[in-house]
């Protein structure tokens, strides 16, 4: 059941790859996520180098986000306007990433800064959600039905420079607010190996104001081609991008999706969003006893195999 | 079973003809491979080493792996989390590193001659930068053979070497799946009343082979291409699967 992993340079039981990719898979299309911030910490738990996994995970999120957003982009549910400016920043997010990511390995410090970008993204996001689904339910409870809040709201974002038109978004809004969004991700992306789904789907709806039919799809078309930027330059500058790994993960993670999905409709908005909640914190308050839980060997052998 | 089978009568062969060159030399020994591959289902390996001995003596046998440089980390408490914040690069440290022995080590030979031959967990080479405190040093190097240690990659209790009668011996030396790939050195040494009196080196290799094999080199030589290529596997891998699941 051992399968050797050539970029990783370790052997792993085939079946627990496909297992997790599964598992982690059943989760995203539970939840409507892409996993990766699942992933990730993940095969670092089971002693894939953090390296190996964040590079070989983008392949992953690249693989797993392509069928969504094909499907997406038929139903035309993808603002392309909006997807290409989110794009150029995270084109430009992404390979300022993997470049700060070379240089932190060379440091010593990748594992620190993925398990504190972790520890700080999922703390804050899983907080956030947590309360909103809390308030929902509670609104619900008192109300009978769910209720939103304003959408659009004009605050000094709206007085930037550079206004763009999105007719399929209905928007008249400066151009640099969604490249700093996709910055701002594809940054995560190539520091975290995630998709970024989870911050691009909110920023979407809040920050910028897009409606919800075209979040899911524009933010999967924006998705699919800054991890594969990622995946890219993850492979020819670090060479950290596992593909026998990368497809075993793919795989389960397709099925799990498939699985996810038809379960997910048959449980309730706010309870799911108030699972994935305690899910994501779960991660975040693993991570963060790491870091401060005395280790058990201040030494450790770092940064690059000696070949 | 076979491959068992097969190593047993190469044992035999061998032991029979060892004892036969005995007569005239105080060490034969040789492994039962010189080739370990590393293939798409490597899950580690074991080789045997097995000679003969003219005389009565204690049997030693040193595996190194390739050497090169090994960067050690310390971490300190900063602002309440564990960060990595002092290192000591060591150069010329055997990747891998095995000793076996037919008798407890302290009792086989001399403190000096064990340091020379890097017998002993606390005598493999490396070498730190100049100008490095004594006790600097010291918690260093105990972090990198502690470092090697979890790895399984060194061992710090030796394996047994077993003589068959006064004069053949054999030793089993196990390879974990993250064994180094390069070429090794395997050394024997018979030693009697603290000194040397024979010794034999036999090189071997590890490699990977097979598939394994090009995808590392590809994704090494070639590592932009191999990136286009990791997009595009996954892509179509992506693609593939979720068009299969909708058709089941």
């Amino acid at each position: 059941m051992q399968i050797y992993l050539p970029v990783a340079e370790l052997s792993a039981n085939w079946l627990l790859l496909l297992g997790l990719g599964g598992g982690v898979g059943l989760l995203s299309g539970l939840f409507g996520v892409g996993g990766g911030f699942l992933m990730t910490p993940l095969l670092i738990f089971i002693g894939v180098p953090p390296a190996i996994a964040v590079g070989s995970e983008a392949a992953q999120i690249v693989g797993a986000s392509v069928s969504g957003a094909l499907a997406h982009w038929r139903r035309n549910n993808v603002d392309f306007r909006m997807g290409f400016v989110l794009l150029a920043g995270g084109l430009f997010g992404s390979t300022i990433g993997v470049q700060v990511f070379a240089l932190l390995r060379k440091a010593g410090q990748v594992e620190l800064i993925i398990a504190l970008a972790y520890v700080v993204i999922l703390g804050a996001i899983g907080s956030l959600m947590l309360a909103e689904s809390v308030r929902a339910m509670r609104r619900q409870r008192l109300t009978g039905s769910t209720r939103r809040g304003k959408l659009h709201q004009h605050t000094w974002l709206h007085g930037l420079p550079l206004k763009m038109r999105f007719p399929k978004s209905k928007l008249y809004i400066s151009a640099l607010l969604p490249f700093a969004v996709g910055a701002f991700v594809g940054l995560l992306a190539a520091l975290m190996g995630v998709g970024g789904g989870f911050i691009m789907v909110p920023a979407m709806i809040y920050l910028l104001g897009m409606p919800t039919s075209v979040v899911v799809g524009t933010s999967l078309f924006q998705i699919v081609f800054v991890t594969a930027n990622v995946t890219f330059l993850q492979a020819w500058q670090n060479q950290t991008v596992d593909m026998v790994l990368a497809v075993l993960l793919l795989v389960g993670g397709v099925v799990g999706a498939q699985f996810g999905a038809r379960l997910g409709q048959k449980l309730r908005g706010e309870q799911l969003r108030g699972l994935m909640a305690l899910l994501v914190l779960g991660v975040a308050i693993k991570l963060a006893v790491d870091l401060v839980v005395t280790p058990q060997d201040a030494f450790s052998l770092g940064g690059g195999r000696a070949h | 079973m076979s491959r068992a089978a097969r190593a047993a009568a190469l044992l035999l062969a061998l032991l029979l003809a060892c004892a036969r060159d005995a007569a005239a030399q105080p060490l034969v020994a040789d492994l039962s491979s010189h080739e370990i591959s590393i293939t798409t289902g490597f899950s580690g390996t074991e080789l045997l080493l097995f000679g003969a001995t003219e005389g009565e003596g204690d049997i030693v046998v040193v595996v190194r792996g390739p050497a090169g440089p090994a960067t050690v980390r310390r971490k300190s408490r900063v602002l309440g989390i564990w960060i990595n914040t002092d290192s000591v690069r060591f150069e010329g440290v055997p990747s891998f590193y095995r000793v076996a022995s037919s008798r407890p080590l302290d009792q086989v030979g001399t403190p000096g001659m064990r340091q020379r031959h890097q017998i002993g967990v606390g005598a493999v080479s490396a070498r730190p930068p100049e100008g490095t405190s004594p006790e600097r040093l010291a918690e260093f190097r105990d972090g990198l053979v502690r470092a090697k240690l979890r790895e399984g990659l060194w061992n710090d209790v030796p394996g047994q070497v077993s003589f068959m009668g006064p004069k053949l011996f054999r030793t089993t030396i196990s390879f974990p799946p993250n064994v180094p790939t390069g070429i090794y050195n395997v050394e024997v040494f018979l030693v009697k009343d603290g000194r040397e009196i024979g010794a034999q080196t036999a090189p071997m290799r590890v490699k990977k082979t097979g598939i394994g094999a090009r995808i590392y080199d590809f994704a090494h030589r070639h590592a932009a291409a191999h990136g286009l290529v990791a997009v595009l596997i996954a892509l179509a891998a992506g693609w593939a699967a979720s068009a299969a699941f909708r058709r089941s």
